[in-house]
């Protein structure tokens, strides 16, 4: 049984190495949690392509791969926001120059239950109910119930995005859902008469209803003409002029096969 | 001779080192937590940071005020004992007083398998099966409540609760039953002013070991309990505890920035609660054995 252990312990890190020596480039993505599905998918096609290119995608959140770019931890960060000017001098501080690459555009869609005849809000409107100000749908004409808030975490890009856009950085008020994830959000509101929510496009489902803002619905068009008012880019940083193996991939994402699995994914494609 | 003295040193010195590590590990613990924790009061203040209401920790300027979370915490843990001690001590009174061979044969492994369900298991039965009842039962807004934290949590704590519990009645001596029994007293009788109360601090031990198996719960509560930072006035209200502030938030927050510190200091706040339930069950399960004239 010991002699066993041993043995499988023995193979797996002897297999391991072999299987990580045989690849010459590896590169390192890490960043926003939104841009990770684009990063994962393009990864997996790209490396199905160039056997020699291992590429390593993880997670965290947008200033998490800044972080880690700057501190010379990975390769390419993914951000859902544009780097901080804060973040570009401790870039040069280290020695680093990020350079944005714009791979894919995303809005984000406000929802409601299904059962919610809203079918439209205006940006105010919407501030208003995360402000707290408007705190029941009779406010909007409907019938009366309370409005359940909900909305992402504080230190998500999508969070962040959401404030800039729509909140105009006032606070959301201290009674709202905060939830860790756009599928949580998404839960929620599908199960909650009252509720109102925001999620990436990407993550819009039958289950959930998505409302006109300021006349204009949420559509890979309207986000792409700019019509729409929540939408934002998502960036991957590479490290200077990208070279070599980074070039290629982020060559391959901002291609026309990769901007296809872009909006497989559920995000706007910039072709 | 001598290699086997030798031999025997050896292992001695390997189970030392194990036995410390446990220790090493605390203690490392503490020192990153105080290390990455402390800053955060030298920048808001100890009291601002503690009794504060508001927690904007990415807004610009940042608000670190952690009373909401504390009393998240404090709503679901309070919450979860009402519901872990009718359910563990219940049951542990049962299967010492009550039940048959067979029915203890079968009954204990079955309260211990529900410690061993994974809590994102709980979170997921809260979310989808007593969400929408809470909702509809009490016709809520959102059943993402305090209430739902609790009932999941209380859940949670009873394996705890009843294991602990089950030992403290088991060693209650025989003697203290049948002298009870002696002077004419009944079941119920003994049970309730002998065996319990001889019990009794091994079942506050349990009790109290229950709470910090609550309070320190983190995945359920992320889930179920809505992660509102408001202050709770009654338990049909969404809230936010420590354990789901510092499981949402921590994963993005830049490293060495205030939000972290932030996020170590509520850890802090955290272990130091879990510490202090511990040290009391301990010193509660100590004067109970040399009460009832155990070794200590």
């Amino acid at each position: 049984m010991k002699k066993l252990a041993i043995l499988i312990l023995v193979g797996a890190v002897s297999i391991s190495l072999a299987v990580s020596d045989c690849f010459a480039e590896k590169i390192v993505v890490v960043g926003s949690t939104t841009v990770l599905p684009i990063a994962q998918k393009t990864a997996e096609v790209f490396m199905d392509e160039n056997p020699g290119v291992d590429i390593s995608v993880r997670g965290g959140g947008s200033s998490v791969g800044i972080t880690a770019l700057i501190d010379g931890n990975c390769d390419i960060a993914d951000s859902s926001r544009s780097i901080k000017d804060s973040e570009i001098e401790k870039a040069a501080a280290n020695g680093r120059d990020p350079v944005a690459h714009i791979v894919a555009m995303d809005g984000i869609a406000v929802v409601v239950n299904k059962l919610n005849p809203t079918a439209k809000l205006t940006k105010k409107q919407i501030r208003d109910i995360y402000m707290g100000r408007i705190t029941d749908w009779s406010q909007l004409g409907q019938k009366p119930g309370k409005i359940v808030v909900v909305s992402r975490d504080t230190s998500s890009g999508t969070f962040e995005a959401f404030g800039e856009l729509i909140m105009n950085k006032e606070k959301v008020m201290p009674g709202a859902l905060m939830q860790a994830s756009n599928q949580g959000v998404a839960q929620i509101v599908a199960q909650t008469p009252g509720a109102i929510g925001y999620v990436g496009l990407g993550f819009m489902s039958e289950s959930i209803k998505p409302l006109e803002i300021d006349g204009v619905m949420p559509s890979s068009e309207t986000v792409l003409s700019g019509k729409y008012p929540v939408s934002r880019p998502l960036f991957m940083y590479s490290n200077g002029k990208p070279q070599g193996a980074v070039k290629n991939y982020l060559d391959f994402v901002k291609s026309n096969r990769g901007q296809e699995l872009v909006d497989i994914q559920g995000y706007v494609g910039l072709k | 001779m001598h290699y086997k003295r030798i031999k025997e040193k050896i292992y001695q010195w390997i189970f030392t080192i194990l036995a410390f590590a446990s220790l090493f590990f605390l203690v490392g613990i503490m020192i990153v937590l105080f290390r990455e924790g402390t800053p955060i009061f030298k920048e808001v203040g100890f009291s601002k940071f503690i009794f504060g209401t508001k927690w904007y920790p990415t807004h610009e300027p940042a608000e670190f005020g952690i009373l909401p979370l504390i009393l998240g915490s404090a709503w679901v843990t309070a919450g979860a004992v009402l519901v872990c001690v009718p359910l563990g001590v219940g049951s542990a009174l049962y299967l010492n007083e009550i039940a048959t061979f067979r029915q203890r044969q079968c009954l204990k492994p079955l309260i211990e398998l529900l410690a061993s369900i994974p809590s994102v298991v709980y979170g997921f039965f809260g979310l989808v099966v007593v969400t929408p009842f809470l909702q509809n039962l009490f016709n809520l807004p959102t059943g993402m409540t305090a209430l739902n934290a609790s009932l999941i949590l209380g859940l949670m704590a009873t394996p705890t609760v009843c294991s602990i519990s089950e030992d403290a009645l088991s060693y209650v001596p025989r003697s203290f039953r049948e002298a009870s029994f002696a002077v004419g007293a009944n079941r119920w009788q003994t049970l309730t002013r002998v065996v319990i109360p001889a019990a009794g601090s091994g079942i506050s031990t349990a009790i109290i070991l229950g709470m910090s198996r609550a309070i320190g719960e983190t995945m359920t509560v992320l889930m179920v309990a809505g992660g509102a930072g408001v202050i709770p006035k009654t338990f049909l209200e969404p809230v936010r505890p420590m354990t789901a502030a510092i499981a949402a938030e921590m994963g993005e927050a830049p490293m060495g920035g205030s939000h972290y510190q932030a996020l170590f200091a509520i850890a802090l706040v955290l272990f130091l609660a879990t510490f202090i339930f511990n040290i009391i069950a301990e010193i509660i399960s100590r004067r109970y054995r040399i009460k009832l004239g155990l070794s200590g």
